[in-house]
């Protein structure tokens, strides 16, 4: 620990040097400017690792789907939850002449809602929520056609904490669980089960997908880029910010960070809606008991925690506030400098009019701070773009980007080498 | 002035579908609502219907300038009766991200 | 239980001694396989690029963008009233020669010469170069050199044809038998002509393999009829009266377009007051006897045949004396330019007038469902995740078509390896 630190930091004295396969050099950004090296990534990430595409929430009864495209693995897929409860994926196309299966009015969008089965819209072939083949139109035209081999393309599907998951690989390597390792996988028992009142928004934006991960994997930008998250009796022009706890473990990673617990401190601190609403960037002020354990937060048990950011390899991110409510952001490139941002936020169901508003108020807080971070991405990306530097000085504060950057890295590179995924795994 | 000839006079409300091309006619159906198309169509259908010997009259030389409204609003009415008899909705359905361009249509 | 009649050999696809095997739709994912086409294909059969009512006296013009054989056309009528083709380029430095605003649109009108925007250069309608400016400044330039690049040009029935085959066999014997079937067709009456245009996100064979088939009319376009006469023909399902084939091309002839129908209350409102819908006119014109190869299976019935004349143009004969054509520009192994031309004869009245709007407008809001699909198609086929497909009889056509494609392909594959290896001569009458 130097002088002046706020947090222990390990015995290393960094917590960069703590993980030394990190190096401490500047870094390379071509990872987020090649449309080449963006084609490796659809290959070797977004067809090979576990992907979040819902949560059981979207799948509320059986007969529920939904569709998800996935442009970076050049797919699309639906996702169902059939008569006897079971969660399953497949590739949304008919096994007749490859039209799109399932989707509403215009093709290229997402669709959900409820179905007994799914019909086909050009030649009325028919699948069952299970991907059974049930009915081909005109079945003698065809010659020795077997229904049963004619299932929909299944995509391996797994369940996490509710969180459901796909992997695009014909065989994958690893279980969901495998894939997620001890650090993620002991968050499996925390209560996201509770907290069902869902804010969703989206966003289409000019930047390379890991350009705006790492905007939420630093908290080094907050003071200058955030300042207005301070009521204005409250800023400081020399504030920094030092995490209390960074954690790695395989390609995935966590920053907890302390002392954010708006509900305790004095009103005049901040804005008059803060205070009217009882609410903020950091939740609802009044948080409903779980009377549950809040199972895998806090890893490094620093205390007045505040909030947990766990970045999940490859494109998800879960935050975990103190104040008993969640969300998370997946981020889905479209090109090696586009990418769509989707973001869920999570809260135990308001029951008084109150309670709603607080939730409203702490969404749209979200909303807002969010604006910022993206309002820099299409300035960074032609920035990057314009390949002025080789390289890019990062701080200790930024080993999440440090780390993700190189865990990319190596999967691209473990991928083109054709290694398996030992070499991935956990520690 | 009327728009129309005279026996059409129940169509003069309606006198803004008469638009020259088939674009234009297409874009309005799809930015008007349900109930503003099947005011529209209800009002035409009969006309079209008890007017048919009056149009098989109509020569296309030299059409006045009221026959040539009227030819304009009637085919306005054929790109709406799509919507009202069989989408009920002003789109066509699965349409959603493609379009169709008329380039070279007769005039008139 | 088949409702009409099928070959001896069972089905229609073994009867033309194609394989009932599932296809792949590699050929339609790959941009090596559209490279393979452009030269195997675009380069060496016969092109229709448009009919000679575009051309009603000497100077009239117009271009024709074919990405699909890496060039730009400028087609002209002479003085002689002859029809010339020629690559729509200058001589000079290789400036397009014929464009308004945009070069890459197409445009049509009348010239007495053609003058390149860029250094003033001027040809006349034969493609004769006649003025060079400063042609002191040039070295020997000999200007009957320098012409505009010609185009072999030909016409059928009234439709011009281009090729760039060096060795092409004549046109009416690229025509074949269904061409000579419909030689006398009154294509030259019906003067009344609506044309849409509509860029689509998918390889041009998936749109022309929508149009060759009506398995899919009764399910895709199920909202198109009454409710009752929908599930009616939902339940039947849809059976060609006939298909044929004859080298490359390939026809299929249907039933539809009773007109009046049956049943009164069968058809839509508008239909009814109109007397029309989309297999045209209930009353279309007297046009004499049509050509033996109309209706192949001379039924009572018969509502509308379909041919393709590959590669990309499809004539489409109804029941009603009316006729349209398709064609299918690729402007990439995934995006390609889809044309249609609907043609009746001139309307008497604002009657007939409607009558045909009606047919017209009806086939856009078809042709709008058809189309939607394809750039979502385009992509799933490209996931990868299915590679196999299973045609059934009422896609022979599709089947058909493929591999006329494939065997195109690889002909010009062979031919080209086996001229680098100096074994064989270029390939002759490549169509």
């Amino acid at each position: 620990m130097s002088p002046g630190d706020l947090y222990p930091r390990p015995e290393e004295g960094t917590w960069t040097e703590h993980y030394p396969d990190l190096g401490t050099s500047p870094v390379s950004f071509h990872d987020s400017i090649s449309p080449e090296f963006y084609r490796h990534e659809q290959d070797a990430i977004f067809r090979q690792a576990w992907l979040n595409v819902g949560r059981v929430d979207d799948l509320p009864k059986q007969g529920s789907f939904f569709t998800k495209d996935i442009v970076a693995a050049r797919t699309s897929v639906i996702v169902t939850r059939d008569g006897a409860g079971v969660v399953h994926a497949f590739h949304n196309v008919c096994r007749h002449r490859g039209n799109k299966l399932v989707w509403d009015s215009t093709p290229t969008q997402e669709t959900r809602g409820f179905a007994r089965q799914f019909v086909c819209k050009y030649h009325g072939w028919r699948y069952g929520l299970d991907g059974a083949c049930t009915y081909v139109h005109q079945e003698d035209e065809f010659f020795d056609v077997d229904k049963s081999t004619l299932g929909l393309a299944e995509v391996a599907c797994e369940v996490w904490a509710g969180f459901i998951f796909v992997c695009l690989a014909k065989q994958p390597r690893q279980s969901l669980r495998e894939f997620l390792g001890p650090m993620v996988g002991a968050l499996e028992g925390y209560p996201f089960d509770a907290m069902t009142e869902r804010y969703s928004f989206r966003a289409e934006n000019a930047s390379n997908w890991k350009v705006f991960i790492d905007a939420f994997q630093e908290y080094y930008h907050v003071p200058p880029l955030h300042t207005y998250q301070l009521g204005p009796n409250n800023r400081d022009p020399n504030l920094t910010f030092e995490g209390a706890h960074y954690q790695l473990d395989g390609p995935h990673r966590v920053v907890s960070t302390t002392g954010v617990q708006k509900h305790k401190w004095p009103p005049e601190t901040m804005y008059p809606s803060e205070v009217l609403l009882r609410s903020g960037n950091m939740g609802p002020w009044d948080a409903h008991d779980l009377d549950r354990d809040l199972v895998g937060i806090n890893p490094g048990g620093v205390e007045r925690w505040g909030i947990d950011n766990f970045q999940i390899f490859p494109n998800l991110e879960i935050l975990i506030y103190e104040r008993n409510w969640y969300l998370s952001y997946r981020f889905w490139p479209t090109s090696h400098n586009t990418h769509v941002f989707e973001a869920d936020l999570w809260f135990t169901p308001a029951k008084t009019a109150r309670e709603r508003l607080a939730r409203e108020y702490a969404a749209i807080t979200v909303k807002e701070y969010a604006l910022q971070d993206c309002g820099t991405l299409d300035g960074t990306q032609l920035g990057l773009e314009s390949e002025a530097f080789e390289d890019y000085p990062l701080n200790d504060q930024e080993i999440l980007v440090r780390h993700f950057h190189k865990s990319v890295g190596d999967w691209v590179d473990a991928h083109r080498r054709g290694l398996g995924d030992e070499s991935m795994a956990p520690r | 002035m009327a728009t129309f000839p005279a026996q059409f006079a129940a169509l003069e409300p309606y006198a803004d579908w008469a638009l020259p091309s088939e674009a234009d006619r297409y874009a309005k159906r799809l930015a008007s609502t349900m109930p503003e198309l099947r005011e529209f169509y209800d009002a035409a259908m009969p006309l079209l219907e008890s007017e048919a010997d009056y149009l098989r009259g109509v020569a296309l030389d030299g059409i006045s300038d009221e026959d040539l409204n009227l030819l304009r609003c009637l085919q306005a009415l054929v790109t709406v009766s799509f919507p009202v008899e069989a989408w009920h909705q002003p789109y066509v359905p699965d349409s959603g991200a493609a379009s169709i361009d008329v380039t070279v249509e007769p005039r008139p | 239980m088949p409702h009409f009649g099928k070959p001896a050999a069972g089905t229609w696809t073994e009867h033309f001694g194609l394989s009932t095997e599932p296809i792949s739709y590699g050929d339609s994912i790959s941009p090596e396989f559209y490279a393979l086409e452009q030269e195997a294909i675009f380069k060496k059969t016969w092109l229709n690029v448009g009919r000679v009512e575009q051309l009603p006296k000497a100077g009239s013009f117009f271009t024709k963008e074919l990405d699909a054989a890496k060039t730009s056309l400028l087609i002209v009528k002479n003085r002689n009233g002859d029809i010339k083709a020629f690559h729509n380029m200058c001589r000079h430095r290789g400036n397009k020669l014929a464009w308004q605003d945009y070069p890459n649109e197409e445009i049509a009108g009348f010239s007495r010469q053609f003058t390149c925007k860029y250094h003033g250069w001027r040809y006349d309608l034969d493609g004769n170069l006649t003025f060079v400016q400063q042609e002191k400044e040039f070295f020997d330039l000999d200007k009957e050199k320098f012409g505009l690049a010609p185009i072999t040009v030909d016409v059928w029935e009234g439709f011009i044809f281009v090729t760039f085959n060096p060795d092409p066999q004549p046109l009416k014997d690229y025509m074949g038998r269904m061409g000579a079937g419909l030689e006398g067709y009154p294509f030259e009456l019906m003067t009344q002509k609506h044309t849409y245009r509509s860029e689509i996100g998918s390889n041009w064979k998936l749109f022309i393999d929508a149009f060759m088939e009506f398995y899919h009319a009764p399910v895709l376009h199920a909202q198109q009829a009454t409710d009752e006469e929908s599930r009616k023909l939902q339940e039947y399902g849809y059976e060609a009266l006939h298909y044929d084939i004859d080298g490359p091309h390939a026809m299929v002839s249907s039933w539809g377009g009773m007109a009046p129908p049956k049943d009164l209350n069968m058809v839509k409102p508008i239909e009814r007051l109109l007397r029309s819908g989309l297999f045209g006119p209930w009353d279309g014109p007297d046009i004499g006897e049509l050509p033996e190869g109309v209706n192949p299976a001379k039924s009572k019935t018969w509502g509308i045949d379909s041919f393709l004349f590959f590669p990309n143009f499809m004539l489409l004969i109804w029941k009603p004396n009316w006729y349209l054509t398709y064609h299918y520009w690729p402007t990439s192994y995934n995006t390609h330019i889809f044309e249609t031309s609907l043609y009746f004869a001139p309307p008497k009245n604002a009657m007939e007038r409607l009558q045909q709007e009606l047919a017209v407008v009806t086939f856009k809001e078809y042709g709008l469902q058809d189309a939607n699909t394809l750039e979502a198609t385009q992509t799933m086929l490209q996931s990868g995740a299915v590679t196999e497909f299973p045609l059934c009889d009422q896609e022979v056509m599709l089947r058909h078509m493929h591999t006329v494609c494939r065997d195109y392909v690889e002909k010009h594959k062979s031919e080209s390896g086996a001229v680098l290896a100096g074994t064989a001569a270029p390939s002759s009458k490549g169509a």
